[in-house]
């Protein structure tokens, strides 16, 4: 039994140069106490991904269709005051950009207290104690001192370290990081997801970790789904995917990729370039770039099929 | 912080001193021989120099200048050309009726643009918002005195309800304060509509969403409070606007405050009054402007310390 299954989501937006159909038909599951990795080139649909889950789409993008079941209920069905109860306290998620992701004219003690408060109506003494815990937990030293700073006199590394205390306060069962490190320098990347994976362990929970680098997916990764054009196209644990790569995508991904330098490959090269979403290809829409692309590709979408035990891939070569 | 404060003050001062360096050497431009407008018509020569002199006509420019600063920096503003009374007298009378008419209209607009403009931001392209732009835009873009007149028209004789001039009851004060009040609503709400939308799409909201909070909590704390920043200064920058605009409300209704004086004195050349009425002007906008930065300094934290916004 997942901890949450999304199941063809489809979110568009409607904007005046067309219609962006950023997710399309995407579907992958989380467990309990694993970490999930969705990778995949720039505007694949990551982001936006996970922010439909959180049901934090907002005009004007629009979910059209797709389950997200969490805990044998859909996200995307309930009331929007249920949704305000899971959001921070279940399932919360850290941004790419910490820079503007705090707001400048609160304390961040403020603004780690406040989920708290709202969650689990605590007092003001009880909310400053849980508070300064948070901060000495994501290892900012003088926690005391630190609650009462504005965002604008901390580094890019202790902003997201005062997010992540933010998106942990209520104890999520589920956190998305949004490619966390990103817009950090490479020795603070490696600070900030060593924490993030020793928060995970201490406290059992589930993240689902969003990247380009397939490097942080064979270090820390339990399961990994890649995406392409808004759909997944291959999904399956981190070590049988590295082994056995089935879509050409995947394998076009991989095939660059340094062995020892982990943390600072990029994804691979693959000719051609990504389709624009508000046209995507027919059929397959990897077809243009693939080199074992047939008329069927053109013609028809291949379904995501269970190739061997846990390992699904969507693509005609592997359909029987 | 101190220091900084000091520098504005050091400035503003500056400032007004440059403003009455200007304001001297244009009022020597302006056609007519003040000597007439003091003496009347009909007066022999002999009696029109006698005048000059004792007035310190006769004395250059700069003299006249530098005798009128010193006399000001201890409060005398000089003598009215044609009432031959004490310029403080004529215009301290008339600072109050101005700064009730002027600073009701500035807290109604505040009161009313704040809220408009959040919700016509809230309800982007909904009916709502295009009902609300509309109302922004035609009273953005209405002259005052046009205004004033519209509204006197309608209210004062067709509809008979309100009195159309003077001030002699509170009611004699609706008029002129709508005619401020609604194009300065208009400033307010907009200003407030693009703050609101500009804060809205910040990263940091879609944090408060993250969070779980209500929505009533992410629009009244996260959102306002950012938003509010630059309607607050704009509250203060805005004042000597209001002040300035209301000579023409003043006019139009025959409301006894300094503009009207000021419109008197221009038509009959009174010049220690008319350079009197724009050394308060001046000095009021300096100080608003110090306000107004001290006030977004004291709301943004960024500025507070930092300095200055990077
Ligand atoms: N608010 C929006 N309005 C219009 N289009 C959007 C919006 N948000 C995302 N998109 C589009 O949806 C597509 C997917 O975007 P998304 O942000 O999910 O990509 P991503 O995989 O997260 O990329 P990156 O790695 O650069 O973060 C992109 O083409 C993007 O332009
Ligand atoms: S379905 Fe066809 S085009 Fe698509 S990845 Fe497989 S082989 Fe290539
Ligand atoms: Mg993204």
């Amino acid at each position: 039994m997942p901890l949450l299954d999304v199941k063809g989501l489809k979110t568009y937006f409607y904007t005046n140069r067309g219609v962006v159909k950023a997710v399309d038909g995407a579907s992958f599951t989380v467990n309990e106490n694993e970490i999930f990795c969705l990778v995949g080139e720039t505007g694949c649909g990551k982001s936006v991904t996970a922010l439909s889950i959180m049901r934090l789409i907002f005009p004007p993008g629009k979910i059209l269709s797709g389950k997200a079941l969490y805990k044998e209920e859909d996200l995307l069905k309930i009331p929007e005051s249920e949704m305000q109860k899971i959001r921070g306290r279940e399932i919360s998620m850290v941004f790419q950009n910490p820079m503007n992701s705090l707001n400048p004219v609160f304390t961040i003690g403020y603004q780690i207290s406040e989920a708290p408060t709202v969650h689990f109506n605590l007092s003001k003494k009880e909310a400053w104690k849980r508070t300064t815990d948070l901060i000495r937990d994501v290892k900012i030293t003088d926690a005391d001192t630190r609650a009462k700073c504005y965002p604008h006199v901390l580094s890019g590394g202790m902003r997201q370290r005062t997010m992540m205390a933010m998106m942990l306060s209520c104890n999520p069962n589920l956190l998305i990081a949004d490619e966390p490190t990103t817009s950090l320098d490479v020795t603070i990347q490696a600070q900030i997801l060593d924490l993030l994976i020793e928060i995970k362990k201490k406290r059992r929970m589930s993240v689902i970790l969003i990247t380009h680098n397939f490097g942080l997916v064979a270090e820390f990764g339990d399961r990994v789904a890649v995406m392409y054009c808004g759909k997944v196209v291959e999904i399956g644990d981190v070590t049988t995917i590295f082994r056995n790569p089935l879509h050409p995508y995947t394998r076009g991904l991989l095939r660059c990729l340094p062995i020892g330098y982990k943390r600072k490959s990029k994804l691979g090269f693959i000719p051609g370039t990504l389709p624009s979403p508000i046209d995507t290809p027919s059929g397959c829409s990897f077809h243009p770039r693939c080199e074992h692309s047939t008329k069927s590709c053109k013609l028809r979408e291949p379904e995501l099929v269970e190739y061997e035990k846990n390992h699904f891939v969507a693509c005609h070569l592997y359909e029987r | 912080m101190i220091r900084y404060v000091l520098k504005r003050i050091i400035i503003g001062v500056l400032v007004v001193v440059a403003v009455t360096i200007l304001l001297f050497l244009f009022m020597q431009l302006l056609p007519g021989d003040p000597v007439t407008m003091i003496a009347g018509e009909r007066v022999p020569p002999a009696k029109i120099e006698e005048i000059r002199r004792s007035w310190g006509l006769d004395k250059p420019v700069y003299l006249q200048y530098f005798y009128w600063l010193s006399h000001v920096v201890v409060g005398d503003l000089g003598v009215s050309y044609v009432t031959k009374l004490p310029v403080s007298l004529l215009v301290f009378s008339r600072i109050a009726p101005t700064l009730q008419l002027t600073l009701t209209s500035l807290v109604l607009s505040f009161i009313m643009g704040i809220p408009i403009g959040m919700v016509a931001a809230l309800k982007r392209g909904e009916g709502v918002d295009h009902a609300l732009t509309g109302f922004i835009t035609f009273f953005y873009s209405m002259p005052s005195y046009w205004l004033g007149l519209m509204l006197m028209l309608i209210f004062g004789l067709y509809l008979k309800i309100l009195p159309v001039s003077g001030s002699f009851s509170s009611q004699s004060l609706i008029l002129p304060v709508a005619t401020l009040t609604l194009p300065s609503v208009a400033t307010f709400a907009r200003l407030m509509r693009t703050e609101t939308l500009e804060t809205l799409g910040e990263d940091f909201v879609r944090t408060a969403w993250a969070k779980g909070l209500p929505m009533r909590r992410i629009i009244f704390i996260h959102i306002l409070r950012n938003a509010l920043i630059p309607a607050t200064t704009m509250f203060f920058l805005y004042l000597p606007w209001v002040v300035s605009g209301a000579v023409i409300v003043e006019a139009v209704f025959a409301y006894p405050g300094m503009g009207q004086l000021f419109y008197k004195s221009v038509l009959r050349q009174d010049y220690p009054v008319i350079q009197s009425i724009i050394l308060i002007i001046a000095v009021l906008t300096v100080v608003s402007n110090i306000l107004a930065d001290l006030l977004s300094a004291f709301l943004d934290p960024r500025i507070r310390i930092g300095g200055r916004r990077e």
